[in-house]
């Protein structure tokens, strides 16, 4: 195999880790909205930890993108 | 990636000199960058200057001013505590900052012949310097309010002894990794947002020259690329309060030692 074709499926091997990501941002917002329907009183006071997990989740799709990128374009 | 049709999504992230300056060994040229900074920086100051005429009976354009200084005030207070009174200037900052460049960004300027609108903050030497500037506020804050103890955060409360060994290094590797996330989190976000547009962009001009089936793949697109820029002008807001929370969240760690 050479070099050039490696690289297009190694950053599409790499761009799994965003869709993995997804599902932990879905994770995150589902299950905050799963416990805020339960007790709306509560729900206003945790929205800052909700964006904070959000962020922690995202944050790994983010480097998984990256490294997709690295690959994609290293020479 | 082999260069299809001649679109190249990576362009739109060029510095280019507009005014070439150069001192010794310097180059100090005003770029496409610093022009666009520059343009956000006049932007916040005439929103600002135009809401603080200190009325009695708040007209709306103060009440945005006001809604704007409240929300931080606010974030300050939740999250750092009565303490965070010292650090609104700077979270305020921070926040509009990022705001305005990644709105002005996703501003459709390129309509207008010879201007190419420009995200200051797709580029890690921009996101990369603000994160080290919360990075070492929080240095500063802690060491000049708790000395050598501020090395505590390093242990957490009720930590068993021969645990500490093991816990320690994690939490400082965890420590010492926060500028890095912080600056790469809002640069790979907005990064990923604007290739996202750019390749499915291309698909729209590329398939008006493909018959009917090429138009059926650019219509998918245009309907496409109308969502992504609703989630975009979204993950704008949301990237920016983020940057400002974490920040918030790091300098309650330096105030109070968890």
């Amino acid at each position: 195999m050479d070099f050039a074709s490696a690289q297009v499926i190694g950053a599409g091997l790499a761009a799994i880790g965003v869709g993995a990501a997804a599902i932990g941002v879905g994770n995150v917002f589902g299950s905050f909205l799963e416990s805020a329907l339960r007790n709306p009183a509560a729900a206003d006071g945790q929205q800052g930890r909700l964006f904070i997990g959000f962020a922690a989740a995202e944050l790994l799709g983010l480097i998984a993108f990256a490294v997709a990128m690295i690959i994609l374009y290293a020479r | 990636m082999a260069a299809e049709g001649g679109i190249d999504p990576m362009h739109q992230f060029r510095v280019e000199p507009l005014v070439p300056l150069h001192i010794g060994p310097y180059d100090i040229s005003l770029t496409n960058s610093s022009a666009w900074m520059l343009a956000g920086l006049a932007l916040i100051f005439g929103f600002m200057v135009l809401g603080m005429k200190r009325q009695l009976v708040p007209g709306r354009w103060q009440m945005a001013v006001e809604g704007l200084t409240g929300f931080i005030d606010g974030l300050a207070r939740v999250n750092i505590g009565p303490e965070g009174k010292a650090f609104v200037p700077y979270l305020f900052s921070l926040f509009t900052f990022i705001l305005v460049a990644n709105l002005l960004g996703l501003m459709p300027f390129g309509i207008i012949p010879g201007v190419h609108s420009f995200t200051t903050t797709s580029h890690f030497s921009i996101t990369g310097v603000l994160a080290l500037l919360s990075f070492s506020m929080v240095l500063i804050v802690g060491f000049w309010r708790h000395g050598l103890r501020f090395f505590s955060l390093f242990v957490p409360h009720g930590t068993p002894l021969p645990m500490i060994p093991l816990i320690a290094p994690i939490e400082f590797i965890s420590f010492m990794v926060r500028p890095f996330s912080l600056g790469l989190r809002l640069f790979v976000a907005m990064i990923a947002g604007h290739i996202l547009m750019e390749v499915f962009g291309s698909f729209i001009v590329s398939g008006l020259g493909g018959g009917p089936m090429g138009w059926a793949v650019g219509g998918l697109s245009f309907l496409f690329i109308m969502f992504v820029v609703a989630l975009e002008l979204l993950m704008c807001v949301i990237q920016a309060y983020v940057f400002s929370l974490l920040t918030a969240l790091y300098l309650h760690d330096a105030v109070h030692l968890h």
